[in-house]
């Protein structure tokens, strides 16, 4: 952004200092142009975006049948719900652990990535980034049919070794297992590329220079990794965060929300209440839940990554 | 952000962590211990898939050992691939994917030029606004777009929900911003040179754009075109939403409500839709690898 605007600034005065009636034709044409180039644009972001957004918070005022205005109703409905906390306390839980697992992940496997021959590794890279390009819903088949208590993979494999057939899906603590495993496996490789791209970006004199001073592997990722990083890590946390927190395919196709609504998402549950229960002003108070949390997210990393910036 | 390179030969320089020879070769053979796990990590979902759609229905229920096939059949895929319902799933994901890269790169394109080169009145303001707008999940918007909708058909007696175009206008809330943001930073790292050479041989704004922005920015278009491609693809709140008949469903969300009959799960079958879903991205990745990269890298997407 910053970059952006700085470079228009320069091009500006390059044509000032230039041609000066080419300058003020061009000006006089550039706004009007520029208006009808960036109008379908402005006019989806209005219609699609920012206007269901507002009307969320109107249907969220309404009661059931949408005719009588009941004002926080909804909300206060919703807070006397214990499984309204409970989907609180869940999507947290979900988001946290995934989060940072993606992220431990993505780090490791990134300095593995990065410590072969370069030659070699476009092919890894190639292999750890399929779980990202497969559409979601449809990895997240096999990974039911991987969890599948009777027939398949897991238990089977695991019988081999003589541990019991485990209930991976139908057992509240396990269910939150699967679902954050099946996350981690979905989201890490986002992970990996960004801290690979990352690394290569590091100049190697910090390294020759920590080396030299005597830094051993651990200083050296604490001290000189780590600090080089720390902005393409702060941005990636805050996308995955987002994501994380209103994800709803892997859930809604992995349990539903179940068993007893121990793994429900605010997606998930809005998606349950407003869509399949027709009590569309509660989903979307469910759903609107999410914008707080999110843009709290979102201007904390945000501002992480600006005052990092600064200092560098 | 804004320097956006296509990386086909990897970093120059060699790692060299330590000084003594032996350190290396053993951290090397760490590194692709390591890497070797996380790869069958990775690749397992779609191996068992691929596993599991070569078994007939009878060797899947006589629970032999899931990881071998010992009677490989494609009777799995000759049924899929000669029903029609599926072929209408296939079909219509097809188009929809193909119009919304169409819409999307109509609308994106020439915003993001205009607001990477273009200064106007409130236009820093509007590229924010943008890269808000991307961060707007699609869960967060499906109830009230949904109503909408509905009162859209109320008003007008144009029924849109149960249609599968209605998603058409869906889908751009999703893939308009990202390809907007990725594609105003690819414009925003083309040197200013070019674009003053070509407005002083007298270039309209618009000729500058298809005569200039748009073939060197050309990598750049390719990834958000792949990458509004695979968002198309692989939506399964909206359709799951707005269409419900069998003849107006989209790939993922036809096999997952076709397929699962209450609790009678064909597996063969699941897997087999599921691996043909998943097909066109992959063969999209599997020849323009470094372009989904450098796409992601320019924080195309999230995950």
């Amino acid at each position: 952004m910053v970059d952006v605007a700085f470079q228009q600034n320069r091009v500006q005065g390059v044509r000032r200092a230039g041609k000066r009636i080419t300058l003020r034709n061009a000006l006089k044409r550039k706004s009007t142009a520029a208006f009808l180039m960036t109008l379908p644009l402005i006019l989806l972001i209005a219609i699609l975006v920012i206007y269901p957004a507002f009307y969320a918070i109107h249907l969220a005022t309404l009661n059931k049948a949408m005719t009588k205005f009941v004002g926080f109703g909804n909300f206060q409905f919703l807070f006397k719900r214990d499984t309204f906390w409970m989907v609180v306390e869940q999507s947290c839980i979900f988001a946290i652990t995934a989060v940072i697992f993606k992220a431990l992940i993505g780090f490791i496997v990134a300095h593995f990535a990065h410590n072969i021959p370069s030659r070699k590794q476009r092919k890894w890279r190639g292999m750890l980034l399929v779980p990202w390009v497969i559409p979601p819903a449809m990895s997240t088949l096999a990974w039911l049919w991987l969890f599948d208590p009777s027939y398949s993979a897991f238990n089977y494999t695991l019988g081999a070794f003589g541990i019991g057939p485990i209930s991976w899906l139908g057992e509240a603590g396990w269910a939150r297992f699967s679902v954050i495993l099946v996350n981690v496996w979905f989201g890490a490789p986002f992970f990996m590329i960004m801290y690979l791209a990352a690394l290569k970006s590091v100049p190697d004199q910090l390294y020759e220079a920590a080396a030299i001073d005597g830094a051993n592997w651990w200083q050296r990722i604490w001290y000189v990794t780590l600090p080089m990083m720390r902005n393409i890590i702060a941005i990636t946390t805050l996308f995955s965060l987002i994501v994380t927190f209103a994800n709803f395919d892997i859930t809604r196709i992995l349990t539903a929300g179940g068993p007893l609504d121990r793994t429900h998402l605010f997606a998930t549950w809005a998606f349950k209440i407003g869509i399949e229960g027709s009590d569309i002003p509660l989903g979307a108070s469910v759903s609107l839940f999410m914008a707080p949390i999110l843009a709290v997210a979102a201007f904390f990393i945000l501002r992480d990554v600006s005052k990092r910036g600064n200092e560098a | 952000m804004s320097t956006l390179t296509i990386d086909k030969s990897g970093p120059r320089r060699k790692v060299k962590y330590g000084s003594m020879s032996r350190d290396r070769v053993w951290a090397l053979r760490w590194s692709y211990f390591f890497l070797t796990l996380f790869a069958i990590f990775s690749l397992l979902p779609p191996i068992y898939m691929l596993i599991t759609s070569l078994k007939s229905s009878a060797e899947i229920s006589a629970a032999t050992n899931p990881w071998w096939v010992y009677h490989p059949t494609l009777s799995n895929y000759i049924e899929l691939l000669t029903s029609n319902q599926f072929l209408r799933f296939f079909w219509n994901s097809a188009i929809i994917s193909v119009v919304v890269v169409a819409i999307t790169m109509l609308i994106s394109v020439p915003a993001a030029f205009a607001l990477a080169r273009m200064k106007f009145w409130g236009s820093a303001t509007l590229a924010t606004g943008v890269f808000l707008t991307y961060l707007i999940p699609d869960s967060l918007l499906f109830i009230p777009l949904f109503k909408m909708f509905a009162l859209v058909g109320d008003w007008t007696g144009i029924q849109l929900i149960n249609r599968w175009y209605v998603l058409l206008f869906i889908y751009p809330t999703l893939t308009v911003p990202f390809a907007t943001w990725i594609m105003i930073g690819y414009f925003a790292s083309i040197p200013k040179e070019l674009d003053e050479a070509a407005i002083i041989d007298g270039a309209s704004w618009f000729q500058t754009l298809t005569r200039v922005f748009i073939p060197v920015a050309l990598p750049g278009l390719i990834a958000a075109t792949i990458f509004a491609f695979t968002v198309s693809w692989a939506q399964f709140l909206y359709p799951l939403v707005f269409t419900t008949s069998t003849d107006q469903l989209v790939m993922p969300v036809g096999i997952i409500t076709t397929l699962i009959k209450g609790d009678v799960f064909n597996w063969g079958q699941i897997m087999t839709g599921a691996l043909l879903g998943a097909a066109p991205p992959l063969i999209i990745y599997a020849f323009l690898m470094d372009y989904y990269i450098a796409g992601l890298t320019a924080g195309a997407t999230k995950g």
